[in-house]
């Protein structure tokens, strides 16, 4: 009798609509709409920026930005995810610095960069699994282990390089390809970045696996009563985002040629903002791949568009901040009105 | 009521409209309510019960109409306005604060608008402890979160009552009661009508209307259909004036005694759960609905959960068609072909934010997925449309979310999961709660329908009407065992009543 089961009476009794159109409205329709609203926005800043900044469309500077968006653009995947199943991740940056501290220091200790990589990939995997097990064997919350992990790890970067950044001048040319290397004129960088992105994208859509993945974010309750191990899927999406951010880490290395204690610091709330300005819920069960990278896309072109008009960096965290408020504040409003 | 019955009601209310966007929840309906009555408002879900009460309670202001209190003209803003006003609303769903005292539940609100700075406890709780003597036996010290549904429930009586209360509004207040505790409820509902409440009774249930109540009301579409003295009329009358049709059967037709079959579809024996039930033995022949019965806390979902294995460390053993199944988890029980409906349909049957469709798949995403576990969303849309056609699933879009349908074809959208996997015995829990005359008889429909495919069905419901109508056999849990068990003429409410609160120790194989 409240407004919405009125709304559904009102409803014609069936459709007969092919099946498959039917699975996109509705449910489909809302995300839609938020993609559709946040490229109308980028394409807006795009044309507005062209008048405002000479550089802003030319070659340098689009592909400065689709460096800047294509490494934390995995991670954003990550933590999508993650945010999907109901968790979070606040040690995302110092997860991210630590691959590239362990990498760097097995480099500079003679093994080889390509396994010095999988090594560190390896430990930010077996960190997230340990953060997996806090929260799903031990039961603690997710905010609080990945608030103890960020501190740890980031101690762990520092402890390893006493503080300073590792120069790892002589990384062959071979490994320094996937960070500065381009094919054609397409960087590498964004080659692997819209890799990770397609095929999370399509997994995340469309494989049972990750199907369970909304389930049990949506209403964890509901999916145990589904036979879904809950437990297990959130200890795996903890995993699989701290092990994104294992191979960030290494894309960021291979394309500084160093690896920076500090660095990454401020990078779980650029992630976060990005995925829920893309639609994630911070409750779990809504957001899609798509949207948490159209998010990345539209504050990277904000932050480069500040840059360019020569605004304070000062302004740059108060206009990021208050875009994030803004997203999520119409967001709410629109939810209430379709729900 | 009879002498007054000729002066001012306490409420009078005339030509109310209320729409939200195109739908209109409320076409000009009336309602009088008299000093002193227990005057029921009855409707389908959908019938504008719901909104015309969120009017008299201020969450909702009306497009046109009057609202007169005791012949006063008012417009009511605010709760906090209705409350000042006299109108106390206990609302279907318990909304307290669960950690702290129920005499500091009890006076939150008198607490907001205090200016004192520091609060006095102790005198807190005597008050309190007065109020709720008229309910019953409630600690006022206690913490919420320790106490029964049921004493929540009065709980949130008290507090109503604590705001001097001339109109008590009671939205479905049984719907998570036993019966026995319904029956407390209705004793202290008609004392308090005694001393001069008033008091307004949303319900579905036709034996409460016509065992407590002086007359009805009933809406149908946003209108106003009928007020009738519940002596003068039937509850088929009421149903008609509810449907707008005539429902000449409340119940489907039970398993005849020729078709009887001796072949077991589920057998359970020796289960045990060290501390919610012990020894549970039990056998369900094909083509028959078993019901449940037993007081909330008795252990009946717990032992239909420990079959499922769906919590708990459960010992025991459950043979389907005479095989052993060996369940470490509900994973395993599905994939045997035993399926659990929840009791809570909003808190852990369905994902009210996803598709009907992604819904419907949750326990079979293998049977519209390839090999390699990419899924046809054609093929789960089918499934999905499939068997809303079978349950008369009434539905705009296959893709709409699960909470944008009524609290019926919500529970059918809950049942249509449970099929998709072609289960060999489907428990459910409450398998009506919530939800309108007109879904619940076609729920129970289809559950004599699968009943008939030899599918094991096992019910469990606080509502005894229920299983007596819907059930060919009956077993009493009390206090973790099965203590009786009733068929056929024996399948009365005192006799089921009897069993599950004093009970005679009857074991039974």
């Amino acid at each position: 009798m409240t407004k919405r089961s009125l709304a559904a009476a009102e409803l014609p009794p069936q459709t007969q609509g092919g099946a498959a159109n039917g699975l996109l409205s509705t449910a489909g329709r809302a995300l839609r709409m938020r993609e559709t609203g946040l490229v109308l926005i980028i394409l807006a800043l795009f044309i507005a920026m062209s008048f405002a900044s000479p550089y802003f469309l030319t070659w340098t500077n689009m592909r400065a930005m689709a460096m800047a968006f294509a490494v934390e653009g995995i991670v954003v995947v990550g933590m999508t995810i993650l945010l999907i199943s109901g968790g979070i991740d606040l040690s995302v940056g110092s997860v991210t610095a630590l691959a590239m501290v362990i990498a760097g220091l097995l480099f500079l200790n003679g093994v080889d960069p390509w396994i010095a990589s999988g090594i560190a990939i390896a430990a930010c995997t077996a960190i997230g699994a340990t953060m997996g097990f806090f929260v799903t064997r031990v039961g603690l919350h997710h905010f609080i282990v990945s608030l103890a992990i960020m501190v740890i790890a980031r101690g762990l970067c520092l402890l390893g390089t006493g503080g300073r950044p590792l120069g790892l001048y002589e990384l062959p040319n071979s490994f320094k390809f996937i960070g500065q290397g381009a094919i054609g004129v397409v960087p590498v960088v964004l080659i692997i970045f819209v890799v990770v992105v397609v095929a999370f994208d399509f997994m995340l859509r469309r494989t049972t696996m990750f199907r369970k993945v909304f389930y049990t974010g949506s209403n964890p309750k509901a999916a145990a009563y589904s036979g879904i191990q809950t437990k297990q899927v959130v200890f795996l999406t903890t995993t699989l985002c701290s092990a994104l951010c294992g191979i960030a880490g290494i894309i960021y290395m291979a394309r500084f040629g160093s690896a920076q204690p500090t660095f990454g610091i401020g990078m779980e709330l650029n992630v976060i903002a990005a995925a829920v300005i893309g639609g994630a819920s911070l409750s779990g069960g809504t957001g899609t791949v798509f949207g948490a990278i159209l998010g990345t896309i539209l504050l990277s072109v904000v932050s480069s568009s500040l840059a360019l008009l020569d605004v304070s960096v000062y302004w740059q965290d108060i206009i990021r901040g208050s875009i994030l408020l803004g997203a999520v504040t119409i967001d709410h409003y629109l939810n209430k009105r379709r729900g | 009521m009879s002498a007054d019955a000729a002066e001012i009601p306490i409420l009078k209310i005339t030509g109310l409209v209320k729409s939200f966007g195109p739908i209109r929840a409320l076409r000009g309906v009336d309602f009088e309510l008299r000093r002193g009555e227990i005057h029921a408002l009855a409707g389908e879900n959908g019938a504008g019960k719901s909104t015309l009460m969120n009017v008299i309670d201020g969450i909702l202001q009306p497009d046109s109409g009057e609202i007169a209190l005791d012949g006063q003209r008012v417009t009511i803003k605010s709760p906090a306005m209705a409350q000042k006003l006299g109108i106390g609303f206990v609302h279907q769903e318990i909304a307290l604060c669960p950690d702290v005292t129920v005499a500091e539940n009890i006076f939150m609100a008198a607490t907001n608008s205090s200016r004192a700075l520091l609060m006095n406890y102790a005198a807190q709780r005597a008050r309190a402890a007065e109020i709720l003597k008229r309910l019953g036996n409630i600690n006022p010290a206690a913490m919420v979160r320790s106490l029964s549904i049921s004493q929540q429930q009065l709980v949130e009586i008290a507090k109503a009552l604590t705001l001097d209360c001339r109109v008590l509004i009671l939205d479905e207040p049984t719907a998570a009661l036993t019966e026995r505790e319904a029956k407390v409820l209705f004793e202290i509902m008609h004392k308090l009508a005694a001393q001069g409440l008033s008091i307004i009774y949303i319900t579905h249930r036709m034996a409460e209307i016509f065992d407590n109540c002086d007359r009805v009301t009933v809406f149908r579409d946003g209108q106003y259909i009928t007020t009738m003295a519940v002596a003068e009329t039937t509850p088929g009358a009421v149903v008609s004036a509810m449907v707008g049709r005539v429902i000449d059967d409340l119940y489907p037709p039970k398993q005849r005694q020729e078709d009887r079959s001796d072949e077991i579809i589920l057998e359970v024996r020796g289960l045990t759960e060290a501390r919610r039930f012990r020894d549970i033995s039990l056998a369900l022949r094909k083509g028959e609905i078993l019901g449940l019965a037993g007081l909330i806390g008795a252990g009946r979902s717990e032992i239909v959960k420990g079959i499922c294995r769906l919590e708990g460390e459960v010992s025991g053993e459950v043979r389907l068609m005479g095989q052993a199944l060996a369940l470490n988890h509900y994973g395993d029980s599905i994939a045997a072909g035993l399926v659990y409906l929840s009791e809570d349909r909003k808190g852990d049957g369905l994902f009210l934010d996803m598709s009907i469709a992604s819904n419907v798949s949750a326990l079979s995403l293998r049977q519209v997925a390839s090999a390699a576990g990419i899924i046809d969303e054609g093929r789960e849309a089918a499934q999905a449309q499939r068997l809303g056609a079978r349950l008369n699933l009434k539905y705009g879009d296959i893709g709409q979310p699960a909470s944008s349908l009524s609290g019926g074809n919500q529970q059918k959208v809950a049942i249509a999961k449970m099929l998709s996997v072609n289960p060999k015995v489907i428990f459910l829990d409450e398998p009506t709660r919530g939800v309108d005359v007109g879904a619940k008889a076609e729920i129970h429909r289809i559950l004599r329908d699968l009943a008939n495919r030899a599918v094991g069905v096992v019910v469990i419901s606080s509502e005894l009407p229920e299983l007596i109508g819907v059930c060919d056999r009956v077993l009493v849990v009390r206090e973790g065992r099965i203590v009786g068990e009733v068929t056929e003429n024996d399948m009365t409410e005192d006799r089921i009543i009897y069993l599950a609160s004093v009970g005679n120790d009857q074991q039974v194989a």
